[in-house]
């Protein structure tokens, strides 16, 4: 027994046995962190899953010329909610996924700063999921556009419910974003184990650190966008309404002031990922972690001064043009920094291609791939020829299927005896791997071709005779070589489950790994760590294992077995579980689904709402004895998790 | 017991989870209310057929209430330090009359706007009018919020359970108050004392 372990027999928020009850109310009332990435990162799959079959559809629309499988209004449907899906529902939940399970750990917390909130957050999320794809069956889906430009989006040019859907359910994930954003902030700033100054922290938690600092400050003006959006729809405001003298720009700086942070948003966490796994991999520590962790707060900084490159083509005038194009071309210069970085660190290193590896050499070459068409755009007049193409189609799927999805299956690869105690089969993920890349590249290679012959995005159709029968065909084979692969990791998921059964859990260090995560054995007990550890270098748990003799030589010093803690802790003091979160984010899509149809519906979700947040309020945190009657949020459990020993 | 808890166990930045977590929110706060202002901007001489800002606002009739808001700040700060000296019935008296001060400022808000309605400009009047009384609504909305979380804080020292040692608490309140008191400075600024157009 150590001193961070509170010895108490009070009957609420005390677990005797370090070890999750196990069944359904166990998951919906959780507030642990863990449990809580399982959640996103289980549901941001499913709807990943959504959002691919939605692909496909759009492949097999566009395989050949006079595509009859989707109509012109339902294409439009479809590719709107393809992206948003993509976008909302499965890339940045997925971070969010890695971010949760992770960061605690990383920096040898117990839990975040507000395990209350953090449940909310995913229910809040699951909420808008949900909301946004009950539109289907609800008068249609957005068919906007997930940027969703004025005045399209508005009234008369889009009279289906599908935008108001749009604007409130990204509404309602925009809370679920900055929520979290806030709670995370607070976690990394206020959380860290005793030694562990900023400048020790792994790469994956300094960029997430970045994310959430971007979401705090980029979801606010999206809400604003999306707030005059619905004013717009729903009340008859003029915020984009051109016969009275409105500026349809206006949406467009919106949305880009947050779309552009937004990318970065995407990006840096598959980029923490990918830092964690190569240095692992390649046996060095990461090549230059000053300079990564300041080009990832440099690409924060700069990121907000670009949005405009995605306006090249609206009419903003040569001087913003000129200005945002140097800008753009500026901020390819952290993000080269990062990629020599990665590259240096394989360099001379032992290097081991597990699938992991794999993916994050995928994410550094096919991320490169992407990164240079993306100067391309940056030059303002080949960029005036590329606008609406398919050309930069096959720019963002680079960046984002070839940066964040690969990097994030890397982690998936790297972390997942660290969630579940057993490890995914290492051949079929390198199957997985390489189909997946073949896939993805013929898929969106040939669209940069198509792109520069003129193909223009968003068409749900086209004629014959124009030269795009080739490489559209192309692209959709392509598209079912991707979703092979991905089918084949949810082989792997449930094979290696199935196997694992029964047999006793991974050792504790499957990789030889490098940082505090792997310091509790997997899977994670629901106390994190049996004693908060002392940090006194970076990569601290490789540093525990390996010295230097006297020649200077690196030599193994201790075993994973003896440098791991063993989990068996008693007593630990951990935040109770809450229904709260769960009643108050139910509330929200009855509010939204209310002012779409009908204001009634509003009331029993503003009731839900109000109840159970004055429900939360007064619910006892961990002392049913105590003063109860602060208006604060405050997880009093928590600051029980600051750092002390 | 989050404050015994915050004392025993020192957070890395010295300051509280909640105050931190409230200091990063209201950061989030400036882009909410940064966006909406250049909403404004932008439109302030969108005013269509309808009736021109110049023709419209009240000038002394706004300052007196923005005067009233700016004075809340005030006894918030009084209430702040009666409640850090111990003087539990100041620290209600103060916490009371903010709320008031509040609340004479959204009576005054509710006002302008129906007699705003009245001479004709209604929330679809112009893009003029749809972005002046959501800038300004919207910083009603937080002026009531701010109401509410200073009715939940009396009503818990009347309960008994506004301590010395809770006093964090009504700072974190503060700081919030404070910031919606601070955006008014510029929303005011910003509508009302640069010279507008008239039609």
């Amino acid at each position: 027994m150590t001193d961070t372990i509170v010895e108490t027999n009070r009957p609420i928020g005390v677990y005797t046995r370090p070890k999750g009850g196990g069944g359904w109310r166990d998951w919906v009332t959780t507030v642990d962190h863990k449990k809580i990435g399982i959640l996103y990162g289980a549901t941001a799959l499913v709807f990943f899953v959504v959002g691919g079959c939605e692909a496909l559809l759009i492949r097999l629309q566009l395989a050949t010329p006079n595509g009859t499988i989707l109509g012109a209004d339902t294409y439009n449907q479809v590719f709107t909610m393809h992206g948003v899906t993509m976008i909302f529902l499965a890339a940045m939940p997925l971070a969010a996924a890695f971010g949760n399970y992770l960061i605690p750990l990383q920096i040898g917390a117990r839990d975040v700063a507000f395990p209350r909130l953090n449940a909310l957050s995913f229910w809040v999320f699951l909420a808008g999921a949900i909301f946004l794809n009950l539109s289907w069956v609800l008068g249609g889906a957005p068919d906007g556009g997930w940027f969703g430009y004025a005045p399209n989006s508005g009234i008369i040019y889009s009279p289906s419910v599908g935008m108001d859907f749009y604007a409130i359910g990204l509404q309602i994930t925009g809370i679920a974003s900055l929520v979290s954003a806030i709670n995370l902030t607070v976690t990394i700033l206020n959380m860290r184990a005793p030694g562990m100054t900023l400048f020790k922290m792994p790469v994956f938690t300094w960029m997430m650190l970045v994310v959430q600092l971007l979401l705090v400050f980029a979801m606010p003006v999206i809400a604003v966008a999306l707030f005059l959006l619905i004013f717009s729809r729903q009340f008859g405001a003029n915020f984009f309404n051109t016969e009275m003298g409105a500026d349809p720009l206006l949406w467009q700086h919106l949305f880009w002031i947050f779309g552009h942070p937004e990318v970065y948003i995407l990006i840096l966490p598959s980029f923490g990922i990918i830092s964690e796994v190569i240095p692992t991999f390649s046996r060095k520590p990461i090549f230059g972690y000053e300079f990564m962790v300041f080009s990832g707060i440099a690409i924060g900084f700069m990121g907000w001064g670009v949005w405009a490159h995605h306006m090249f083509a609206s009419g903003i005038g040569p001087l913003s043009v000129a200005a945002f194009s140097l800008s753009t071309m500026f901020i390819a210069v952290p993000t080269g920094v990062k990629i020599l970085n990665w590259l240096a660190t394989m360099w001379g290193g032992k290097i081991k291609f597990t699938a992991a590896m794999l993916f994050a050499v995928g994410v550094i070459s096919m991320f490169t791939i992407g990164g240079l068409s993306g100067v391309t755009h940056a030059m303002s007049p080949a960029d005036t020829q590329q606008t609406d193409t398919y050309y930069v189609v096959a720019h963002f799927h680079y960046v984002i299927f070839g940066g964040i999805i690969f990097g994030l299956f890397s982690g998936f690869y790297f972390w997942w005896p660290k969630v579940f105690g057993h490890m995914l089969n290492e051949t079929m993920g390198k199957i997985n791997f390489w189909v997946m890349l073949v896939g993805f590249n013929m898929t969106f290679g040939p669209m940069h071709t198509l792109g520069l012959q003129g193909m223009s995005r968003r068409i749900d159709t086209y004629s014959p005779g124009f030269g795009f029968e080739l490489w559209n065909m192309v692209a959709s084979i392509g598209s079912f070589i991707i979703a092979t692969s991905v089918l084949i990791f949810v082989i792997n998921v449930i094979v290696s489950a199935v196997k694992a059964k029964g047999q006793p859990h991974c050792g504790p260090d499957p990789w030889d790994a490098r940082s505090l995560e792997w310091m509790t054995p997997n899977p994670t007990p629901e106390h994190n760590f049996d004693e908060v550890p002392v940090v006194e270098s970076l990569d601290e748990f490789w540093h525990r294992k390996y010295g230097t003799d006297e020649e200077g030589r690196i030599v193994r010093v201790a075993t994973a077995e003896e440098v791991c803690q063993d989990g068996s802790a008693t007593g630990v003091h951990l935040p109770s579980p809450s229904y709260w979160p769960l009643v108050f984010s139910a509330g929200l899509p009855l509010v939204g689904l209310g002012l779409i149809f009908s204001l009634w519906l509003t009331i029993p979700g503003g009731i839900m709402m109000v109840g159970s947040l004055f429900a939360w309020v007064f619910e006892p945190v961990d002392d049913p004895d105590g003063p109860h009657g602060h208006h604060d949020d405050s997880e009093e459990t928590a600051t029980e998790e600051a750092p002390v020993v | 017991m989050s404050e015994a808890a915050t004392t025993e166990h020192p957070t890395n930045t010295g300051i509280s989870h909640n105050k931190l977590a409230m200091w990063v929110f209201l950061g989030s706060e400036c882009l909410l209310f940064g966006a909406l202002i250049s909403t404004y901007l932008l439109y302030r001489n969108e005013f269509h057929t309808g009736p021109a800002p110049g023709d419209i606002f009240d000038i002394p009739f706004t300052s007196v209430s923005s005067f009233v808001l700016l004075m809340s700040s005030l006894t918030m700060v009084l209430a702040l330090s009666a409640l850090k000296r111990g003087d539990i019935r100041n620290n209600r008296l103060w916490l009371l009359t903010t709320a008031l001060l509040g609340a004479l400022f959204i009576g005054g808000q509710v006002y302008e706007f129906t007699s705003f309605v009245r001479e004709g400009l209604g929330f679809t009047t112009s893009p003029f009018s749809s972005a002046f009384f959501t800038l300004t609504g919207f910083h009603g909305i937080h002026v009531s919020l701010g109401i509410v979380m200073l009715m939940s804080l009396l009503i818990s020292s009347l309960r008994g359970n506004l301590k010395e040692k809770n006093s964090e608490t009504v700072e974190i309140v503060g700081l919030y108050w404070h910031f919606v008191d601070v955006v008014w400075i510029f929303i005011f600024t910003v509508i009302y004392l640069v010279p507008n157009p008239t039609s």
